[in-house]
């Protein structure tokens, strides 16, 4: 059951949304998600939905995948909807017990699951298409600026890139411990919460203990490998802008001034 | 010989609906007889792991059904539990499962899930320790700071401190060095003439199992290829060999001294029988 | 031909815990490896073998004695990355030593922390994953791969960085016996076509059949070296060892005993099957 988690899981390929330089496709979701927010309306929404569809459609994602994404933070959505939809003062359209039912709530509350759903499916679709690897070497190279202020950026990269690497190995850890526990009778369904907190025990220390010999085997491999920080190190892939970043880069920026003056007129 | 446990057109598919759909097992049908000592041979992918992990119902068959006795092990989902005390899995590299500040109450946790008084766990937690050659003077100790293969054996041990009817150990050798090797299974054969209960061993090697087991099941792409007794399997070397297999190195020679007109039964699998018959050969002869 | 690790009266201790005296883990180890050559290093578990690989590139430093990787001095701190670069180093468990998703970017991560130009960076990785028969898996994720695969994506890895010699720390330990045969295959095929030194720490004999010459540990001490021929039909003195002598050892010994005319030092298959045919 937690194989099913896709969180940070890259899927490999070779379309235009793969090829972007990352750094364009951070500052792309950046400006994504800039438009969702200033987004007021049914036409605005429409806009970035139809970019959202687009980038899926240039990805070749399969939009399951996306969907997928989404089940674990469900609940979040749903809750936030339901207190969006109860609680929004203005034109009423029913009314029950303390509850009142306006038509901002209900316009509030759906704007609200559209703009988080299609939030957390562009930020997939950025993990899905961008090898961690090369996530963090965007996002290296975009705050590099930073280490002017002793900001320690590489550093920092190599921490993210290397615990994106180990999901899926302790992901398939937990599974493997939860299982032998389960075999020698373990029981993590049934009791109270404490109950069910102490039933954890078993899994996180032999857990634990896996994360720390991994972490210590590794920081000797990468040793091994001469690795030394962050100083006189090259890179396989060197990231540079073409023309396709630039072009893109504008289309995005369109539709945030579109947002923006669609916003202007209540659109 | 009765059943205790029988497998009946299982099948397991992982991951339906998404791109990385797999059937692991595929219409599978195979019986674990009262007493037996079984070994199970696949290489890593042949199914070997899903299989043995339905036998005590840590998965659930996306088709085809269990039996544990005469009873199907889902017919009531409730009552899974009851079936993983009674098919006791011994998971590849089990040491890495232990959590406790000591030996004995990492061993008497099973027992302890089981619901069991503490004078029976006490007998249990002990009489385990012994079978797997550790002494009265690690229980107190903390399993962290026991040597790899003492690890091993407290793992193994919190299995069979819930004294299964069927107790299945999947790679229990793997990465310990030969002296090491020789003395778990070792522990484990007596284990199995003590207590009289069927025990299961997976295992890629195949000199391991041939010198261990009165009966192989052979797995292969999700499917049983072959089973029978060591020397019937052995007898089909060459299929062996096709799905990727290794016979053991005794039988490999037997089978060459074979191929260059000695007279001799290619499927023999231990140094001691091919010794003999060599000796006999000769006898015959001289 | 010179040597590429030479070890000096070689001593060392792990810290001991409070209260312990701490126990020596190699004591007084002097031996040299040739380069190009193909060497197996046997012992039990606890028999210092590991202990001694993770001398080989500074990965653990000399308590008494000394070692010299290519001439260098592996003490001198200033030398260490020229020292890791000339020996390489897998270890045994394939998940712990591999640093990125992607398998391509995985290999380029030695050669990336040398500062190799990028253009070159990119021809030394497509050639390591040449090398180690890796190549249509360039961009897959290592965790989608089998246990052999991935360790040869960290051998790629190593190669990448052109080293003179790899040092395999029971880097077969945990696979199963396909996996063990790719990695072997692979690291035989570097030994013979591109003259990189091996050491492989092992205690599965069969793989020590395939060494020019096999050294086996004891106690933190080296009390066999030698051919493969040599070291391998003394059965007794390895089982004295806690290891175990190939089953075709252990046949020929015992149709030795029967009065068989048979030599004891045929380690494969072939071998053994003629000596038995000309004995009958």
């Amino acid at each position: 059951m937690l194989k099913d988690i896709t969180l940070g899981q890259f899927f490999p390929g070779n379309t235009l949304a793969h090829r972007l330089d990352p750094r364009t496709k951070i500052i792309l979701v950046v400006l994504y998600i800039a438009a969702l927010f200033c987004a007021k309306y049914f036409v605005s929404y429409a806009l970035v939905a139809l970019v959202l569809v687009i980038s899926v459609k240039v990805s070749g994602v399969h939009p399951k995948a996306l969907v997928k994404g989404l089940r674990p933070i469900v609940f979040i959505i749903c809750f936030t909807a339901i207190l969006n939809l109860l609680y929004t003062p203005g034109e009423e359209l029913v009314s029950f017990w303390i509850f009142t039912i306006t038509k901002e709530g209900v316009l509030q509350a759906f704007f609200m699951v559209l703009r988080f759903t299609m939030l957390i499916m562009g930020t997939f679709l950025l993990t899905y298409t961008t090898s961690p690897i090369s996530l963090t070497d965007g996002l290296e190279s975009l705050l590099n600026p930073l280490k002017k202020i002793h900001v320690p950026v590489h550093e920092l990269a190599m921490i993210m890139s290397i615990a994106l690497r180990f999901i899926p190995t302790l992901i398939e850890e937990t599974d493997k411990i939860m299982s032998a526990q389960k075999a020698r009778g373990a029981d993590f369904e049934s009791g109270n919460l404490l109950q069910k907190a102490k039933a954890l025990v078993p899994i996180l220390v032999p857990l634990f203990i896996s994360a720390f010999r991994r972490a210590d085997e590794l920081a000797v491999a990468m040793e091994c490998r001469c690795y030394h920080g962050g100083g006189g190190r090259t890179k396989l892939h060197v990231l540079r802008y073409e023309a396709r970043d630039y072009l893109v880069l504008a289309g995005f920026a369109a539709m945030l001034a579109a947002v923006l003056v669609l916003g202007h007129f209540g659109l | 010989m009765r059943p205790i446990i029988r497998v009946e057109n299982l099948t397991h598919t992982y991951g339906v609906n998404t791109p990385f759909c797999r059937s692991a097992v595929k219409d599978v049908s195979m019986e674990i007889y009262e007493g037996e000592f079984l070994g199970i041979i696949g290489h890593t992918g042949s199914g070997k792991s899903t299989l043995i992990q339905h036998l005590n119902g840590l998965l659930q068959p996306t088709g085809g059904k269990i039996y544990l006795g005469d009873r199907d092990i889902w017919a009531d989902p409730k009552k899974i539990r009851d079936v993983r005390f009674q098919v006791g899995l011994v998971f590849q590299y089990p040491e890495y499962q232990l959590f406790e500040e000591t030996v004995y109450k990492d061993v008497s946790f099973g027992p302890k899930n089981m619901g069991l008084d503490g004078k029976e766990i006490d007998r249990r937690v002990r009489s385990a320790l012994q079978f797997v050659g550790l002494g009265e003077d690690m229980l107190e100790k903390s399993p962290f700071d026991l040597s790899g293969g003492q690890k091993r054996r407290v793992a193994i041990a919190g299995v069979i401190a819930m004294e299964p009817k069927v107790l299945i150990l999947d790679e229990p050798s793997a990465g310990l060095d030969p002296a090491g090797r020789r003395s778990l299974l070792e522990n484990i054969r007596e284990y199995h003439r003590k207590k009289g209960t069927t025990v299961v061993m997976v295992s890629h090697s195949m000199d391991e199992v041939a010198e261990n087991v009165d009966r192989i099941v052979v797995l292969a792409n999700a499917g049983i290829v072959m089973s029978g007794t060591p020397h019937e399997v052995f007898s089909h070397a060459q299929e062996l060999m096709d799905v990727g297999l290794n016979v053991p190195q005794v039988t490999q020679v037997a089978m060459e001294l074979k191929r260059r007109g000695v007279d001799i039964d290619p499927a023999v699998y231990t140094v001691a029988d091919l010794r003999r018959a060599l000796n006999d050969l000769r006898g015959g002869r001289a | 031909m010179s040597d590429i690790v030479r070890t000096e009266n070689l001593t060392f201790a792990y810290p001991a815990e409070e209260g312990q005296t701490p126990v020596n883990a190699l004591d007084g180890v002097s031996v040299a490896i040739r380069e190009g050559s193909f060497v197996v290093i046997l012992g039990h578990n606890g028999s210092g073998k590991s202990t001694l690989a993770k001398h080989m590139n500074a990965v653990l430093l000399p308590g008494g004695g000394k070692v010299y990787v290519d001439g260098m001095d592996t003490s001198d701190e200033s030398l260490l990355l020229e020292i890791r670069r000339r020996v390489g180093m897998v270890f045994q468990n394939p998940d712990n030593q591999i640093v990125a998703n992607v398998v391509e970017e995985d290999v380029a991560f030695g050669p990336e922390n040398l500062g190799v130009p990028t253009e070159e960076i990119r021809r030394r990785v497509d050639g390591a994953l040449k090398a180690v028969g890796m190549e249509e898996f360039t961009l897959h994720a290592p965790h989608h791969l089998s246990g052999g695969q991935k360790q040869r994506v960290a051998i790629a890895g190593v190669i990448a960085m052109e080293p003179k010699c790899i040092v395999m720390d029971e880097s077969t330990a945990m696979l199963d016996p396909l996996g063990r045969r790719e990695v072997l295959d692979t690291v035989r095929r570097l030994n013979r076509e591109k003259g990189v030194t091996i050491v492989l720490i092992t205690h599965h004999m069969d793989e020590a059949a395939l060494a020019d010459r096999v050294v086996v540990m004891d106690n933190g001490r080296v009390v066999m070296d030698g051919a493969p021929r040599e070291i391998l039909p003394q059965m007794a003195e390895l089982r004295a060892l806690g290891l175990d002598a190939p089953p075709t050892v252990e046949l020929l010994h015992g149709l030795k005993e029967d009065g068989f005319g048979v030599p004891l030092d045929a380690l494969d298959i072939q071998e053994c099957a003629e000596a038995i045919c000309r004995a009958l």
